[in-house]
């Protein structure tokens, strides 16, 4: 019988099945139950496979291509903006090439449901220049991943597979194929390819440039791009989930029009232009940005194609099948509005985190600041910036609390506070505070450590307690201004007076803030096993 | 048979159980089932959907269309007319009357009320006195979901046999609470059915 799994389990099935070695990830929403699926169901295979979460998606991906590099299979995951944080890693694989097959998965967050931008990863795939491929059912994510490790293999090159958070978070069943054993430890030496000095860069560049005709001819042949036929003078180029939507329309309504899917790039040319030749307008629907819309219209634009660029679909978020039926000419239906009375609920923090209490104390201090900007990170204290706290004034990427603090502090301002997670902090916060203390800016950084990575939902953070004492001293933090804190209301005075006094210190203070996150407790209480 | 159905309510709420027990019973009925659920910072106390779709047919969307959903099944009133434009015209709400306010401006129940009386023969559940009544308030859930059985296109016995099997590992104490919440809540609905 088939499972029902969401598209992010798909995936994690696929790759297990596949005979993968090891995942490596930091978690990220969309992408984070890849990862835990395949924690939570390696323990059933005959061989061992290596699952921990990494310090951030740069460090996973070299270690991926570590395992590739002995000749393992190794699957790589992250969020959009993970791959921005990989993407030193990533183009420079394209170049060494890999041994064992390697996937990174790679979800985007179209609609921003959780994210800070709608950055479209197939961009990333052009840039460098390897296979991407783009399924658009959790059947197809299956089948895709094993895939996607044989072209990898085969070509020697990494394979961007690429998803969106609808398909992600999405249920439905799933086959499974046969499973396969994981490869022979096999690590050939070949600096010829691994050491990217300039002269062994440019012949491997020179190779990577060399393929690209091949890498097009096998999307020509992929079973991931394929033509429904129709008739009529429009016709659709689907590309990723888009393609359920134009096919639910054109169910919904019993158009035939020629829908020519795409999950596989570089883009099929004869595939294109066979369907380019037969209709007269083409509409393009990309889940994402404009990507490929933007390269067949042309500088000088091409009238016959309609998409995001044009107006025909909004230029934004996450498209669906309304907006795709208005596309195909059908008229919007009358439909019940959102009575007037309707309110936003926003996310708040949890009733009982430690983040409030934190906070609390934290606009108690800062209140009798003239300044009071505090610079802060991604992860559930995140949600600080909204009623009733309103305590924070940044949020940009993981770790640029403690550098635009230091930055801000540099410029003059007085006092420069970061707030930081003890996730993130070990993803990205660390080397900013070195910067800090080898440049004496005066700031303080209060961790937030609530021992967890919570906002995705409770993965183990690589480290917290006593260990983010021991890196802060490490790294240089004056014992007489590195503090512990608890943030609980019992504790309010001692916390409002800890803050007040090391926010006031010109120099570099750390607060660390540790309470484990209610949820994760809760969880181990109702289940012992469930955390080692 | 293609059944549309969107489950709505606050992240923490744990719609998705709901949902976990109508798939798996679309699953045993011998239905194809797409569903589409919010992780991420929405959980936080924010305002949550899974759009659930039953068929025994290919379903290509994810998403449902506005206009084409069978059946609004809400865990919170206000939350239920949040996503009205998605209702067909002949759709029904099955909504819990349980306020959760954790946001300024929530509406008057009065309001609230009419709005939902606007729809057609909204199904109006005092969930959580039901729900002890089963036994807990923890199964509101249940309560819910049996309020919406009639109008979800499975038999109410497969529906149970799937609570049976998804409440199985918590003891049969607990999945017996469970199903007796399931009744009561189907009971309420097939009373309202009949009365209007």
């Amino acid at each position: 019988m088939k499972q029902l799994l969401l598209g992010a389990e798909a995936i994690a099935l696929g790759a297990l099945d596949a005979g993968i070695s090891g995942v490596y990830a930091y978690p990220g929403t969309p992408s984070t139950e890849i990862t835990e699926y395949i924690q939570k169901n390696k323990g059933d295979r005959e061989q061992p496979v290596r699952s921990a979460w990494s310090a951030n998606e740069k460090t996973a991906y070299e270690a991926a291509l570590g395992m590739s590099y002995a000749g393992k299979r190794s699957l790589v995951c992250m969020k959009h903006v993970g791959l921005n944080v990989a993407a030193d890693a990533f183009i420079n694989s394209a170049i060494t090439g890999v041994n064992g097959g390697l996937v990174v998965a790679v979800a985007d967050d179209p609609s921003m449901h959780s994210s800070q931008n709608e950055q479209d990863s197939r961009v990333y795939g052009k840039f460098a220049m390897v296979p991407v491929v783009e399924p658009a059912s959790q059947q197809e994510l299956y089948d895709a991943v094993r895939y996607a490790f044989d072209l990898s293999e085969s070509l020697r090159l990494p394979v961007l597979l690429r998803l969106t958070t609808r398909l992600a978070h999405s249920r439905a069943g799933v086959e499974e194929a046969a499973t396969r054993p994981q490869n022979p430890l096999n690590a050939p030496y070949a600096p010829e390819r691994f050491v990217l000095m300039p002269h062994n860069a440019r012949r491997q560049y020179n190779n990577l440039l060399g393929m690209q005709p091949q890498l097009e001819e096998l999307a020509e042949q992929s079973w991931l791009n394929r033509l429904v036929p129709g008739t009529g003078s429009i016709g659709v180029l689907a590309f990723g989930i888009a393609f359920n939507y134009v096919m639910e329309v054109r169910q919904a309504f019993g158009l035939d029009c020629p829908v020519l899917k795409i999950g596989h790039y570089p883009l099929p040319r004869k595939k294109i232009e066979a369907l380019f030749n037969s209709c007269d307008t083409i509409l393009v629907a990309e889940e994402g940005y404009p990507v490929y819309e933007e390269l067949l219209r042309g500088y000088f634009g091409n009238t016959h194609i309609k998409g995001r660029l044009d107006g025909t679909l909004p230029r934004a978020g996450e498209l669906n099948a309304d907006s795709v039926a208005l596309t195909l000419g059908l008229t919007k239906k009358e439909v019940m509005p959102v009575p007037a009375i309707m309110v936003n609920r926003p996310p708040e923090l949890c009733k009982g985190c430690g983040h409030r209490d934190l906070y609390e104390a934290l606009n108690t201090v800062m209140s009798s600041h003239e300044q009071h900007h505090v610079f802060s990170d991604i992860g559930c204290y995140t949600l600080g910036a909204l009623a009733p706290y309103n305590a924070i004034h940044t949020c940009v990427d993981m770790g640029a609390s403690i550098t635009m603090a230091k930055g801000a502090a540099d410029a003059g301002l007085r006092p420069a506070v970061a707030v930081i997670g003890d996730s993130t902090f070990t993803h990205s916060g660390m080397t900013g505070l070195l910067d800090a203390i080898n440049d004496r800016s005066p700031l303080t950084v209060i961790i937030a450590d609530n021992d967890t990575t919570a906002m995705t939902g409770g993965q183990n953070s690589s480290a917290n307690g006593s260990r983010l004492l021991e890196i802060c001293r490490g790294l240089g933090v004056e014992e007489a201004h590195l503090k512990t804190i608890i943030p609980l209301k019992s504790h309010l005075a001692e916390n409002i007076a800890v803050l007040g006094e090391e926010i006031a210190w010109e120099g570099v203070s750390v607060v660390i803030a540790q309470r484990e996150c209610i949820e994760t407790a809760a969880r181990k209480k109702r289940n012992p096993a469930a955390k080692a | 048979m293609q059944i549309n159905i969107i489950l709505a309510g606050v992240g923490g709420q744990g719609i998705l159980t709901i949902a976990a027990v109508i798939d798996h019973a679309a699953l045993q009925s011998g239905l194809t089932v797409r569903q589409a659920e919010v992780h991420g910072m929405s959980q936080r106390g924010g305002a949550v959907q899974s759009h659930l779709r039953i068929s025994d047919r290919e379903i290509f969307s994810d998403l449902i269309a506005e206009g084409t959903a069978n059946l609004i099944l809400s865990v919170e009133p206000l939350e239920a007319l949040r996503y009205l434009p998605f209702l067909a015209p002949d759709g029904r709400i099955v909504t819990a009357t349980d306020s959760f306010i954790n946001m300024e401006g929530y509406p008057t129940m009065e309001q609230i009320l009419d709005e939902l009386h606007r729809t057609n023969h909204p199904v109006l559940v005092n969930a959580a006195d039901l729900a002890r009544e089963a036994g807990s308030i923890r199964t509101s859930n249940m309560v819910m979901l049996g309020a919406g059985a009639p109008f979800i296109g499975i038999a109410a016995e497969t529906l149970e046999a799937s609570i049976e099997k998804l409440f199985q590992a918590k003891g049969a104490d607990i999945t017996a609470m469970n199903i007796r919440a399931f009744r009561i809540g189907q009971a309420l609905s097939q009373l309202q059915a009949t009365a209007t």
